[in-house]
């Protein structure tokens, strides 16, 4: 019996010691990952996900205080792959998959003051005072803070039409029989 | 048209067989070594399956009742009705009818539906529930008789028939029919000391082993007619030789060959071959879709195994049947056999980088 | 010659009997042609007529745009009354760009470019021919043909293969073709391999077209080089790889051409196609099309101009003797559905099927995979189609690309054999399609990153400039301010002294 108690004694001491220096000696750095997150971001500083920006959004998924699901823009698969990076399970069932939106300026109502491509993170929105202002839609990620700052409200958010080339086959699930 | 079919693509035609399809033409391959093994063993026999089929709907039919899903096209598809076939076919014939409830609720229920339902178990279900039976029940498991063809002088009649089954099975009548299985005999004969042949020659002969007069489970009975049901499973393109061919030569290579070595102490490969559920396991057991691998590779692999953990069972294992541990135990490796004998995709080497031609460009 | 096997593949009814012996005919000129500008793998042509432009037979409507592109003729003579979105002959139902004409019953010819003698032409000049006419492959890949003539300059090809396999149920077009002008494709099949440089032609042949192989063999029989070889009618057979794999025993290499292993393969109708093109400078304005199907009451083996609708083929070979179950453009196996009949008929439409009567296509429940591994017998690619399903059900494209995902020519033959009814290759297409704008996303995302930095900097180095011209005017005022103290006090020195 006492080399029962002693043995696994050892054996727990042993191990204890070993955890006790994996903690130290293979740490892996915070920060590294809080910047690994960050690159994996928009980088828009859209503030949908109710951060200041993507950086502090960045560090809030690297502590855990924020879900793998936190950006609208990332959509999906961002969020799939947060979680792959983190090693968590992500709960998806709740993202739909947003349709891709960009912003389309009436041209009727702008007066061109100029307050929104100031504001514009891309520089997706051109233009000059008194110039009627127009978006480039292909650098437009659709973060919506044209449409905040707009004194007249001239700015919409319209969804990405759906053309020949970024159609594709829907996935085949209606035929699934309930068992 | 009258609504719009969903978008999909193609493509727009279709090979016939459905799942029940696939089921059915399995029945069919069965029912001429079934009909002989029930003649065979007479009226109790009969009960016994009809008892093992019924529970099997039954079973199935509550679990997906519990389980809030349509009864009945998970029910028509067959596969409950087959599972419970294949059961009874490795029962003794003359086992009481709870032996066969049970073993088909365990089949249904922790074989196959908790795993998620059908396609989704990861062992065969009726050998699941054959194991489980055996080692709990070891006494009716192993109680056989000699087979006492129907219509015949002291063939129990169907009031006698439903005693046996219904009863407790057991009784002076029945005492004097119960006998070891051939396998069973063989190998305490060998324990002692004699030579397996005389063992053999003592009681049974090559003859009986063949035709099924010999005492064993139904499915054991009869060879040839096992055979034929396989071969018609083979030209229904339901089963491919793979599994079949690596296990049964598997099992004669190993027997030829320590029969070779000490002639006394090891039947030969024919013995092997013949008794036993040997043909129907390498037929209809092994080859079960669902836990077997699905490349050709694997199949070969799985059978091989099949074939070597059955001799080896039966030869220095507690057991005289291996079949059922056999098939478990490389039910249990499929994963691992599928995962390592994937089939070399066109294009690439079998590592899966591509292939490298010498007429390369300019 | 030894022919190889290939893995798996299917064995569907050819169901052929239906169209066969029906000689091709052609369809009467319709009142409106609707000729989209994207009928081609690449990018989309660009018009070059407006609304209102008088336009004649074969001339040139739009141009191609890049390497990868074909230009689009007119295929009749008429008045362009339309440039803009219309029905495309695609699953989706979407619009695409396309020109309309409304044909003016003249079918007055443009100028056509001048006969090219192929055998000395550069074969450069054969390859800018074929571009300049417009042809594309027949086959439905509609990939530009004068990119694969021009292989012979970047690649070491040694043969030409020629695809009559037509391995499709229910289509027969390029077998009346072969039956009707085996000479013009023969012609048209030696001017290919002119242009690619290679030593030996074969015209490969499915075993179920006997009047086609003795009359393109008739037609062969004059040339050292062109051999006509029946091989088996197995589906997929009409795949590029597969045919391939047959004729030559060597496999594609993944991610790779067929040119990698020294051949090229080209359909027979395109082959026509180039003929036509290079001995009349006639450009691709009509080509065959198998109008058939259990529905329909007259199967039959149409020459139509690009850009008919639809609907007019089928009127013309008497509508629908019942009820149809399924409309499709191309073959039952790979084909897409029908959305709408008034969409126009591209290049690579090879036949319009009305199904009927199918006795599982309509079944569409679908029950769980039980493991039967028809599939990994059936698919001619070697892969594990219910893993790959399986990893797609749960959105795990990684692991379904690991599985080699991209490797499948999406021919369908593991969705023909499920036994389960599920949509397997229905599956692979979904997943490749989600992967690309996955892609797309990602790498829309990095560039407005990259968008946003900019700007950051951007700002920063006016914010910098700023502060500098600040700071310089700072400077510059504490300056102007010394001197003007420094004057100051000289002149008060100046008073006091």
């Amino acid at each position: 019996m006492i080399s029962a108690i002693s043995s696994l004694a050892l054996l727990g001491l042993a191990l204890g010691i070993m955890l006790g220096y994996a903690a130290k000696y293979l740490k892996v750095e915070a920060g590294a990952l809080v910047q690994e997150i960050e690159a994996m971001l928009p980088g828009s500083q859209c503030g949908q996900c109710g951060y200041p920006g993507c950086g502090p959004a960045a560090e809030a998924v690297a502590n855990a205080k924020a879900a793998v699901t936190l950006c609208p823009p990332g959509g999906r698969a961002l969020a799939q792959s947060l979680a792959a990076k983190l090693g968590v399970s992500a709960d998806l069932s709740d993202m739909e998959d947003q349709v891709p939106q960009v912003a389309f300026v009436n041209e009727q109502l702008c007066i061109g003051c100029t307050k929104c491509f100031k504001r514009c993170p891309t520089d997706a929105l051109i233009g000059a005072n008194r110039q009627i202002h127009v978006v480039i839609k292909d650098a437009c990620t659709g973060c919506g803070k044209c449409v905040d700052i707009c004194p007249t409200e001239s700015i919409q958010m319209r969804d990405v039409p759906l053309t020949l080339e970024n159609w594709y086959w829907p996935k085949p699930d209606a035929l699934q029989l309930a068992s | 048209m009258s609504t719009p079919p969903p978008l999909i693509g193609g493509p727009f035609l279709k090979q016939s067989p459905s799942v029940s399809h696939i089921m059915l033409v399995v029945m069919l391959a069965l029912t001429p070594a079934t009909l002989y093994g029930l003649f065979q063993f007479g009226l109790p026999a009969l009960y016994l399956f009809l008892v093992t089929i019924a529970a099997s709907l039954l079973a199935e039919g509550l679990w997906l009742k519990l389980a809030g899903r349509p009864a009945l096209p998970a029910l028509g598809d067959g596969s409950a009705i087959l599972t419970g076939w294949l059961l009874a076919l490795t029962l003794p014939p003359w086992a009481p009818w709870w032996i066969g409830v049970i073993g088909a609720f365990i089949a249904i229920i922790i074989g196959k539906q908790i795993f998620g339902g059908l396609g989704q178990n990861l062992f065969n279900p009726a050998m699941v529930a054959r194991v489980v039976l055996l080692i709990s029940f070891p006494f009716h498991m192993t109680y056989f008789i000699h087979p006492v063809p129907l219509f015949q002088q002291g063939a129990p009649g169907p009031l006698e028939s439903l005693a046996v089954t219904f009863g407790y099975g057991v009784g002076p009548a029945i005492d004097t029919l119960s006998s070891a299985s051939v396998l069973g005999h063989v190998k305490t004969e060998i324990d002692r000391g004699t030579a397996w042949a005389d063992a053999f020659a003592t009681t049974f002969d090559m003859h009986g082993l063949v035709f099924g007069a010999v005492p064993g489970s139904l499915g054991e009975t009869s060879a040839p007619l096992l055979l034929l049901g396989g071969l018609l499973l083979l030209g229904a393109r339901l089963i491919t030789w793979h599994i079949p061919l690596s296990m049964l030569g598997m099992i004669a290579a190993l027997a030829a060959l320590f029969n070779a070595i000490d002639p006394l102490a090891y039947p030969d490969a024919l013995t092997h071959l013949l008794s036993g559920a040997t043909v129907l396991g390498a037929f209809f057991i092994a080859t079960d879709l669902v836990t077997s691998p699905v490349s050709a590779t694997g199949k070969i692999v799985f059978g091989a195994g099949c074939g070597a953990l059955v001799y080896i069972i039966r030869t220095w294992g507690g057991y005289p049947e291996g079949m059922a541990f056999a098939v478990l135990l490389m039910n249990a490796a499929t994963p691992l056999i599928d995962r390592y004998t994937k089939p070399r995709v066109y294009g690439r080497t079998r590592r899966g980088t591509p292939l490298v031609h010498e007429e390369a460009s300019k | 010659m030894k022919l190889f096997r290939i893995r798996g593949g299917v064995h569907p009814e050819g169901r052929k009997r239906l169209s066969e012996d029906q000689p091709i005919e052609e369809l009467p000129l319709p009142e409106l042609l609707h000729v989209p500008l994207q009928q081609h793998i690449g990018a989309p042509a660009v018009a070059i007529v407006s609304k209102g432009d008088k336009v004649k037979k074969g001339q040139v409507i739009a141009t191609a745009q890049g390497n990868i592109s074909a230009p689009v003729h007119a295929p009749s003579s008429g008045t362009v009354v339309g440039l803009g979105r219309y029905a495309a002959p695609h699953p989706s139902g979407l619009p695409g760009r396309t020109i309309t004409i409304r044909t003016d019953g003249l079918e007055e010819w443009a100028e056509l470019p001048a006969a090219l003698d192929a055998f000395t032409a550069d074969p450069k000049d054969i390859a800018k021919r074929v571009s300049e006419s417009g042809v594309v492959g027949m086959g439905g890949a509609t990939f530009p043909s004068s990119v694969k003539l021009n292989l012979g300059q970047r690649y070491d090809l040694h043969t030409l293969i020629i695809n009559g396999a037509e391995c499709e149920p229910y289509l027969t077009c390029d077998d009346r073709l072969m039956r009707e002008c085996a000479n013009d494709i023969t012609k048209g099949v030696r001017i290919m391999a002119r242009a690619l440089n290679v030593k030996r032609t074969i015209i490969a042949i499915e075993d179920n077209k006997p009047s086609a192989i003795r009359g393109m063999s008739q037609a062969a029989s004059a040339y050292d080089d062109v051999t006509i070889i029946e091989v088996p009618a197995r589906y997929p057979m009409g795949s590029e790889k597969h045919l391939t794999q047959t004729l030559l025993g060597l496999e594609t290499p993944a991610r790779g051409l067929t040119a990698d292993i020294g051949a090229v393969v080209h359909n027979v109708a395109t082959a026509f196609a180039v003929f036509e093109a290079v001995t009349k400078g006639i450009p691709l304005i009509s080509r065959i099309v198998t109008v058939s199907g259990e529905a329909i009451t007259r199967p039959s083996n149409l020459r139509v101009l690009i850009g008919t609708p639809v609907a007019k083929l089928i009127e013309h070979v008497g509508a629908y003797s019942s009820e149809p179950e399924r409309l499709l453009l191309g073959g039952p196996m790979m084909g897409q559905p029908l959305m709408d009949l008034k969409v126009p008929l591209v290049k690579g439409t090879n036949g319009v099927l009305a199904l009927a009567g199918l006795q599982a296509a309509t079944q569409v429940t679908t029950t769980s995979c039980i493991r039967c591994a028809s599939c990994v017998d059936a698919c001619p690619c070697g892969l594990v189609p219910l893993d790959m399903a399986a990893a797609i059900r749960k959105e795990e494209m990684e692991m379904a690309t690991k599985s080699g995902l991209m490797d499948c020519v999406g021919c369908g033959s593991c969705a023909y054999v499920c036994p389960s009814n599920i949509p397997l290759v229905q599956y692979f297409n979904y997943a490749k399609g989600r992967i690309t704008a996955v892609q797309r996303t990602e790498h829309k995302q990095k560039e407005t990153k990259r968008l946003a930095d900019q700007r950051t900097e951007r700002m920063e180095r006016q914010a910098a400039a700023k502060r500098e011209a600040m700071e310089k005017r700072k400077a510059e005022q504490a300056q102007k301010k010394a001197a003007q103290q420094a004057a100051q006090h000289q002149e008060q020195e100046k008073v006091s002294a």
